[in-house]
């Protein structure tokens, strides 16, 4: 299980500190997929770094089981098992697919069993598993790639950070389902950063942050009805001019 | 042979064992071992400096291996070797040299090798460089090559200098008539105190000719590379160069692409880059397991692959 607790981080912009996290503290068991919504800006980014080590906290304390794990390396948390994809996928020069792949799963492996992998996310996997992960590569192959290699990770807590974002429509269906099968056989802790009504449906809990701020959690059925209640009054007001 | 012999061939050639077909492997200054085939006759230059190797019109899927060791501390040399590859061929040539220095004195290895290319004619050609031995003499190579392409014939040069040479200048100058093409692929990794630059001159005299000069190099430590690339289209013709190269700890980089069009059909094209490895690839392996020097390491290998 992780456990955030109050967690806070800043940075300093011209001369002057801007909260970006305020105070979060939320748990994330085994077994449950939960999902992180909200506005553009409002911190699930960040706290999704956090998370993985990529940004330190400013305050506050992250417990892996318990244990301390604030000062442990993006590295170290990678081997402890919790695993991040990112929003935006990084592009290598020479480094194929399958190599990321194997990378990933820490172990040499078959092209079969890469292509299994690719093939999930619903990539046929002979074109691709010998490609190199650069420009040649459009943002939406990118993205199943990335998914592809944190699946092939198979670890206890995996956060996706708005992995629907530069999917096509049919694929995304294929994504649901690529989320509900890790669910259902990987009894990992899954995060899922995301605004899509669609992924919102099939979480366990669903955490709202705002302005930095947690506003929001428990479980779908409580939080949901709340969450479309608000959009649709946003969007009548807009409306109203 | 000695194990460091069979060692260098191993790194310049991928050789374990005598090559199949025609060969011509020179240590210390001397031959120790040649083979021709009906096919792919390799002789002496009348003036003794270096190969003469011929290769039959119409040979189809042959090889030719011609690798160089030097072990002996000291050893300096310049070799010329000449290459004839007749009509339609399509051959592979393997050159490499490896220079194993023990000693304080500096090793020495200058190859000029001149390649006339025939018509609808293929060949790869591939040079591999590599240097070892904990002696403070230097290892050296200056390789030059000399292209004369005919028609339709097509050229491929794969390049690669990963380990151990202190110093290098490589030159290559090659002309190409109608129709034929060129293609360059040099990957070079230089450290420490490594000195390595590289000029290219490709001339596009023949209307439909065309060139593709492409560097991948890393820079580590104190090292410092340069690379210069010429294109110039007498032609109707396209060209197109690329640097690209990762600077690591003090090392220094020059890039130099140059192009000249004398001619309104001639399209040419240069790209040059220059950095650091970006922060958020490192950042990517390391959520993957790999530490942060790991991840360098595989990011530098994949780059130079």
């Amino acid at each position: 299980m992780l456990e955030l607790c109050n967690i806070s981080f800043g940075v300093s912009e011209d001369s002057r500190q801007k909260e970006i996290l305020k105070n979060i503290s939320l748990k994330l068991e085994d077994n449950r997929f939960t999902v992180i919504t909200g506005p553009n800006g409002g911190g699930k980014s960040t706290l999704a770094k956090v998370i993985a080590g990529i940004e330190k906290p400013t305050e506050g304390k992250i417990l892996w089981d318990g244990e301390d794990i604030t000062d442990l390396s993006v590295t170290e948390r990678a081997k402890l098992g919790i695993s991040y994809a990112f929003q935006q996928p990084v592009r290598f020069k020479g480094i194929t697919v399958f190599d990321l792949i194997q990378l990933a799963s820490g172990q040499k492996m078959s092209v079969e069993d890469a292509c299994h992998y690719l093939s999930e996310v619903g990539l046929c996997a002979r074109d691709y598993v010998r490609r190199e992960v650069n420009a040649s590569l459009s943002g939406g192959e990118l993205k199943r790639i990335e998914i592809a290699t944190v699946m092939a990770r198979n670890t206890r807590m995996t956060v996706f950070d708005e992995p629907e974002a530069g999917i096509d429509l049919w694929s995304f269906q294929k994504l649901i389902s690529v989320f509900e099968k890790l669910h259902e056989t990987n009894h990992g802790s899954i995060l899922i950063i995301s605004h899509q009504e669609r992924i919102l449906n099939i979480a366990d809990e669903i955490v709202l942050i705002a302005d930095g701020q947690l506003t929001a959690s428990g479980s779908r059925e409580a939080i949901l009805p709340q969450i479309l209640d608000k959009s649709v009054n946003r969007s009548c007001k807009v409306m109203g001019g | 042979m000695d194990q460091i012999t069979q060692h260098i061939l191993e790194e310049v050639a991928g050789l374990h064992a005598i090559p199949e077909g025609a060969y011509n492997i020179r240590e210390n200054g001397k031959s120790i071992g040649r083979s021709s085939t009906d096919e792919i006759e390799i002789g002496t230059r009348e003036d003794g400096k270096g190969l003469v190797v011929k290769i039959k019109a119409g040979t189809k899927n042959k090889s030719v291996h011609i690798p160089v060791v030097i072990s002996q501390s000291g050893l300096t040399e310049v070799v010329y070797n000449d290459f004839y590859i007749g009509e339609d061929a399509d051959v592979t040539i393997i050159a490499g040299c490896g220079i194993h220095n023990a000693g304080n004195d500096a090793s020495k290895h200058d190859g000029i090798h001149s390649f006339f290319v025939g018509k609808n004619a293929k060949v790869k050609y591939v040079e591999k460089h590599y240097g070892s031995g904990d002696g403070n003499g230097e290892r050296i190579m200056n390789p030059e090559t000399i292209v004369e392409m005919e028609e339709n014939s097509y050229m491929e040069m794969d390049t690669v200098q990963i380990k151990g040479v202190d110093s290098t200048i490589r030159k290559t100058n090659a002309k190409l008539k109608d129709g034929a093409k060129l293609v360059v692929m040099e990957r070079l990794m230089t450290h420490g105190k490594q000195h390595a630059e590289s000029y290219f001159d490709v001339y596009c005299n023949g209307a439909d000719s065309g060139a593709n000069v492409v560097s991948r190099s890393v820079a580590k430590e104190d090292s410092y590379q340069k690379f210069c690339s010429r294109l110039i289209g007498n032609a109707a013709c396209s060209g197109h160069t690329e640097c690209d190269a990762i600077i690591m700890d003090n090392a220094k980089i020059s890039a130099v692409p140059e192009l000249e069009a004398n001619h309104p059909d001639a399209a040419l094209i240069h790209e040059a880059a220059i950095g650091k490895i970006a922060g958020e690839q490192i950042v990517k392996l390391m959520t993957l397991g790999l530490s942060e020097e790991e991840a360098e390491e595989k990011i530098v290998e994949g780059f130079l692959r």
